[in-house]
């Protein structure tokens, strides 16, 4: 039990209890965090808090289609090497081939005395076999270098936090490695939590309302990108800029509803939806 | 023991392997599920379960398995040895509680103990054996303060509460199917060879030239990784085919939207192909199959939807077509053991589930082309058809 729970949220950041403990059992066995969810739940952020959490520093290693697993270890930099030997680096000795290899970013991980938390950001966009010619590393957290015919073996375990969109499906086998979390969306409650941290002291009332505004969308039928999170802020932080807040009903307007809807179909069906609901409760109000 | 919940898990087709049954245990052993079962909960989750679409299959399994009250003694002292007294308060309120004894954990423990021994069968509702809702201090669903809860049900978001609201349903692959999820599948159908533009640097051929050229730095650029898959999508839009029209038509729209194939072609068939195939699904322009098949070379890479339910004579007979207008002078059988010779790697899919296929039609058909379910599943194994050795 001794080093467990030892990351228990930021400030800035709300984390809900499995998440929690799903962090913290990572830490403590060792083994990778995968995190999915949908877009704009905080699964980058997440790794930013656990690094602030825990104090240490954070190294992100962006995946792209592009990115070799190799890429993260080391880099053999050959053409700069070549170049030097051509037309002579300045003060670098190309005969030591040391000079030329790069570390990467779970490479300067390992070789870091303190620990610290490597982001493995969208994992998923890289090609299938990727995660797969990390298997080893991951494992033993250590990797040989030709080149040099050195082992660059972890001091300390680094924290590793994976994320993914579910662009492609991800191997078994480095499944099976991984804790997993999935980020479920927050329900109202943890949600007036996360809108309390980024903006302290925002008027309740007002809130609620822009949260009920904000649920009925997403509940809507059919959209193709429901609003997230980060959607959320960005629109309550656009209401405040432009001092929308406080008069503003939300039933019967949407103000800035394009920081919400980022695809011009899902726009038209809100505006159908939404007009719809209003002749009903301009009907109400009528019978009554 | 304990391990009956990995077979269980297993029986619900999450294939937990052992090494993630040891991190558990490693886990367990280390104290990690702190002290509920709520937590053993989540905590056996994101150790075996590593995928949200299994979710829901683990809550079924969950449920079976802690619900069941006649799940054997050891594992429960499995049990509370992990989960730790902690697990066990429990709310007081009722004023009648009062004047039941109260037992300390170690007492409370050994009673447990000892009524398990001279217990025979199964209990609920008395005020001393160990059952459910009555106000012996063991069991569970019961109201005795302090006491010893056994699996099953309690108040206040309980696990067994958290998995029977399965609130994961929507995200089973075997049952959902969007685009986007159909996209994820039909992306593993790929295949890399170079070509097109000059964009990387070929750093081995780079130092050989550069070393043959003396030293004199020759850059050697190769052609960009592409994929040069084609594909040839044949859709029965038939009138059979209608409860499934929606979901031929995301495969559609998934296909179409995967940019990465070489080339993509579709064509819609009625029931059964004959002599002819409509680019459109609602259009009177025809296109000649035959014409299809001379021009499509075998590499195109197949995928036929459809029920392949019809009446036999439409499938083995010539003019056996539906339309009343229309006639044939090759059966429809015929057309499909050509497209079949003509390309190398061919696959049906069929939105009715596995027991329709017992059909005359369908089984001739299965004859002709390795059929699978529509579904991701099937979806999946069909691209490893498409694409195996």
């Amino acid at each position: 039990m001794k080093d467990f729970s030892r990351y228990t949220g930021t400030s800035e950041y709300i984390v809900s209890e499995d998440l929690q403990n799903d962090v913290n059992v990572s830490i403590a066995l060792g083994r990778p965090l995968l995190i999915k969810g949908e877009p704009g739940t905080g699964k980058t952020l997440l790794a930013k808090s656990v690094a602030q959490g825990l104090n240490q520093e954070l190294l992100t290693w962006n995946i792209k289609s592009t990115t070799k697993a190799q890429d993260g270890l080391y880099i053999y930099d050959t053409v700069q090497r070549l170049n030097d030997s051509r037309f002579g680096g300045e003060g670098v000795d190309v005969a030591n081939i040391e000079n030329y290899i790069k570390l990467g970013k779970l490479g300067e991980a390992f070789a870091n005395p303190v620990q610290s938390v490597v982001l493995i950001d969208e994992i998923d966009k890289a090609d299938i076999e990727f995660p797969n010619d990390l298997l080893a590393e991951l494992d033993e957290m250590k990797f040989y270098i030709p080149e040099t015919r050195k082992t660059i073996a972890a001091i300390n375990r680094p924290v590793i936090i994976i994320t993914s969109n579910s662009e492609k499906e991800l191997p078994d086998a480095f499944l099976r490695r991984c804790v997993f979390h999935y980020i479920e969306f927050p329900d109202q409650n943890l949600m007036a939590d996360i809108v309390e941290v980024h903006f302290p002291g925002l008027d309740k009332k007002m809130v609620k309302q822009a949260m009920e505004a904000f649920y009925q969308l997403r509940d809507l039928e059919g959209l193709r990108k429901k609003p997230s999170t980060s959607e959320l802020i960005d629109w309550l932080k656009a209401l405040l800029a432009a001092g929308k807040t406080g008069k503003t009903d939300f039933q019967k307007e949407l103000p800035f509803l394009g920081a919400l809807l980022k695809n011009e179909n899902d726009y038209e069906i809100a505006a159908r939806q939404r007009s719809a609901f209003q002749r009903r409760g301009a009907l109400n109000s009528l019978r009554r | 023991m304990f391990n009956g919940f990995f077979f269980c898990l297993r029986a619900h087709k999450i294939m937990v392997t052992p090494t993630e049954w040891l991190a558990l245990m490693e886990a367990l052993d280390r104290g990690f599920a702190g002290n509920s079962l709520v937590s053993f909960y989540h905590l056996s989750r994101s150790l075996l379960v590593k995928s949200e679409a299994l979710f829901d299959q683990y809550d079924l399994a969950f449920r079976e398995f802690f619900t069941g009250l006649e799940v054997p003694a050891e594992i429960f002292e499995e049990l509370w040895k992990w989960l730790g007294k902690e697990a066990l308060k429990r709310e007081i309120d009722a004023d009648a509680l009062k004047d039941l004894p109260q037992y300390d954990w170690e007492t409370v423990k050994k009673m447990f103990e000892e009524r398990l021994k001279e217990q025979k069968e199964e209990h609920n509702g008395g005020g001393n054996w160990i059952g459910t809702g009555g106000t012996s201090p063991f069991g569970h669903g019961g109201y005795h303060p302090g006491g010893l809860r056994v699996g099953g049900e309690s108040g206040g978001g309980m696990a067994v509460k958290i998995a029977a609201e399965r609130k994961f349903k929507g995200y089973r692959r075997d049952v959902t199917l969007d685009v986007r999820q159909i996209k994820v599948a039909l992306k593993k159908l790929r295949h890399l060879r170079r070509s097109g533009s000059r964009l990387e640097l070929d750093i081995d051929k780079t130092i050989d030239k550069t070393c043959r050229d003396a030293g004199e730095i020759d850059l050697v650029f190769s052609p960009e990784h592409k994929n040069d898959i084609k594909m040839l999508l044949l859709m029965d839009a038939g009138g059979s085919m209608y409860p499934y029209a929606k979901l031929v038509d995301r495969l559609f729209s998934a296909a179409n939207s995967v940019n990465h194939f070489a080339e993509f072609n579709h064509y819609y068939f009625h029931n059964s192909i004959y002599d002819y195939l409509r680019p459109e699904i609602n259009g009177r322009e025809r296109v000649s199959t035959a014409h299809i098949l001379k021009e499509l070379n075998p590499e195109h890479k197949v995928i036929l939807v459809g029920d392949a339910h019809m009446a036999p004579y439409e499938l083995f007979m010539e003019n056996g077509i539906i339309d009343y207008y229309d006639s044939n002078e090759t059966a429809g059988i015929v057309w499909f053991e050509r497209i079949a010779k003509h390309f190398r790697r061919s696959v049906w899919l069929n939105p009715m589930p596995e027991r329709y296929w017992r059909h005359p039609t369908v089984s001739a058909i299965r004859q002709v082309f390795p059929m699978h379910h529509l579904s991701l599943e099937g979806i999946d194994e069909a691209i490893k058809e498409l694409t195996g050795p």
